[in-house]
């Protein structure tokens, strides 16, 4: 009997887990700020904005891998930026996963704090001001607050997310062990290759990870009033 | 509130009336009959070699159709045990028809039908005279090659590797495809600077940008590429028909055009 998971199972779980909590990281310090402009210009291009954001949700994630690959590529614009810069390119890289996944994710960070910065309204934050507070002051001591529960459904969605990303790893991966083997690129070798024990085990363990993500989220939000 | 409702009546019904268009035209199509169609699963070497066969073939018979699902060999041997709707299955190896065979989803013996040879290739560095063993040098940056564990030409190329003694050193530097035309694709967009793929991709126009080198036969095992019928081809005529196909004269030499040295056929 084999054990119930490989060493590189392993490695791969916890290159997941890693990927997961990095693009969680970056996509929190992105999106807040996003969001926040996103709630409160009155600018004409907010919408095109928005609409960019929520533009992963529509689209198959080979789009998304096919265009980084060509822009991060030795031939690509960005890739020959960074070439320029000194540094390594990005495709089949770590660094390369974290940013496909940042734009994969990304409405799913910015769509749920968008909507919990809009539901404060103005009101609280006219009345902080009155009282003198700062525009900082205001929307580290009030809005942040406020949007608690945006915060915790917007990480637990970009972190299960992330770890469910499959599309754009495969375009952009390379499937490199400890590097971009993430745990759905090592579930599709297991059943391309015929090992469905092995494909069973991990395939089971991420249905059990986001069955209790999504459990979590729910509890930890504080419930409203009543209901809601 | 009601207009909105309006909205949406006129896309259902446009939904509707493009649906039941789309179900109109199918008898009519069914009905042109005897008109005969299968789908094919072939190994990702074969990309471009099979479409020029089939087209081929379909010169000669226009009413025939044929569909053909590009993968990797372990791959669609996963997917047609899993009741994949394939008549026919082109593997780059031999093992994968023989493992249908043995589980009782085949509908023949296997059949070989080409030797597939590896190459290294690259888009931007001049591979002519280039041994496995320079690939060590780091002016060959990063090196793709097709997943050994499902695709028969990544196994080829890990046996070339070990055989050079370069296998472990190399770890950092591998990146893995899902198929050999995965693994292509790689090396075409420069995105890995070698990659060791099939010699029958690098055959083609679409390759033509880059330069290769063969790999000596001598420092791994040639694939022995044989397809078989699937049991759901068995008793197709047409599956039967173009398996006859690819053995004749005419289907050997678009297959040689593309590398693949003919079964039987003294080795160089």
């Amino acid at each position: 009997m084999m054990p119930l998971l490989s060493t590189q199972d392993l490695q791969a779980f916890g290159l997941t887990l890693r990927l997961a909590a990095t693009v969680t990281a970056v996509l929190l310090l992105l999106g807040t700020p996003l969001a926040w402009w996103l709630a409160q210009t009155r600018s004409r291009w907010q919408r095109p904005v928005a609409a960019m954001i929520a533009l992963p949700l529509v689209l198959p994630p080979t789009v998304l891998g096919f265009y980084l690959l060509l822009l991060l590529g030795p031939q690509g614009a960005v890739g020959r930026l960074i070439a320029a810069m000194g540094l390594s390119a990005l495709p089949f890289t770590f660094g390369g996963l974290v940013v496909g996944s940042v734009l994969y994710s990304l409405p799913f960070v910015v769509q749920p704090l968008h909507n919990a910065f809009e539901a404060i309204g103005a009101r609280p934050l006219e009345v902080a001001a009155c009282l003198r507070a700062s525009p900082f002051d205001r929307f580290f001591s009030v809005a942040c607050p406020m949007a608690l529960p945006g915060f915790i459904t917007a990480a637990v969605l970009g972190f299960a997310h992330t770890m469910g990303e499959f599309g754009v790893v495969l375009m952009i991966g390379g499937n490199i062990p400890g590097q971009t083997r993430v745990l759905s690129m090592r579930i599709f070798d297991h059943v391309e290759a015929g090992e469905y024990s092995q494909a069973h085990t991990l395939s089971l363990c991420l249905l059990v990870f986001s069955f209790a993500a999504l459990l979590a989220m729910s509890l930890l939000r504080p419930r409203r009033v009543e209901r809601d | 509130m009601r207009i909105r409702f309006r909205w949406l009546f006129a896309l259902g019904m446009t939904v509707a009336a493009l649906y039941a268009h789309a179900a109109a035209d199918q008898p009519v199509g069914q009905r042109a009959a005897e008109s005969r169609h299968i789908t094919l699963a072939a190994a990702a070497d074969l990309h471009y070699a099979m479409d020029h066969v089939i087209a081929a073939y379909r010169h000669d018979h226009p009413t025939d159709s044929i569909d053909a699902v590009y993968g990797s060999s372990g791959q669609l041997l996963t997917q047609i045990e899993q009741g994949a709707p394939f008549e026919l299955f082109f593997s780059a190896d031999s093992d994968y028809p023989k493992q249908l065979v043995a589980h009782g989803d085949a509908g023949g013996q296997p059949v070989p039908y080409a030797v597939g040879r590896i190459v290294l290739w690259s888009a931007s560095i001049d591979m002519h005279g280039v041994q496995v063993a320079d690939l060590l040098q780091s002016r060959f940056g990063r090196i793709a090659i097709a997943n050994p564990q499902h695709a028969p030409y990544g196994k080829r190329a890990e046996q070339a590797l070990r055989s050079a003694g370069i296998w472990d050193q190399l770890q950092s530097r591998l990146v893995y495809g899902e198929n050999i035309a995965q693994t292509a694709q790689f090396a075409q967009s420069g995105n890995a600077q070698v990659g060791i793929i099939a010699q029958s991709l690098a055959l083609d126009p679409a390759m033509a940008k880059g330069s290769y080198a063969p790999v000596p036969p001598t420092v791994y095992e040639p694939l022995q590429q044989s397809f078989v019928l699937t049991k759901r081809g068995a008793d197709n005529a047409l599956a039967r028909d173009f398996a006859g196909y690819m053995q004749s004269a005419a289907a050997r030499v678009i297959l040689a055009r593309y590398g693949f040295t003919l079964p039987g056929a003294a080795d160089h």
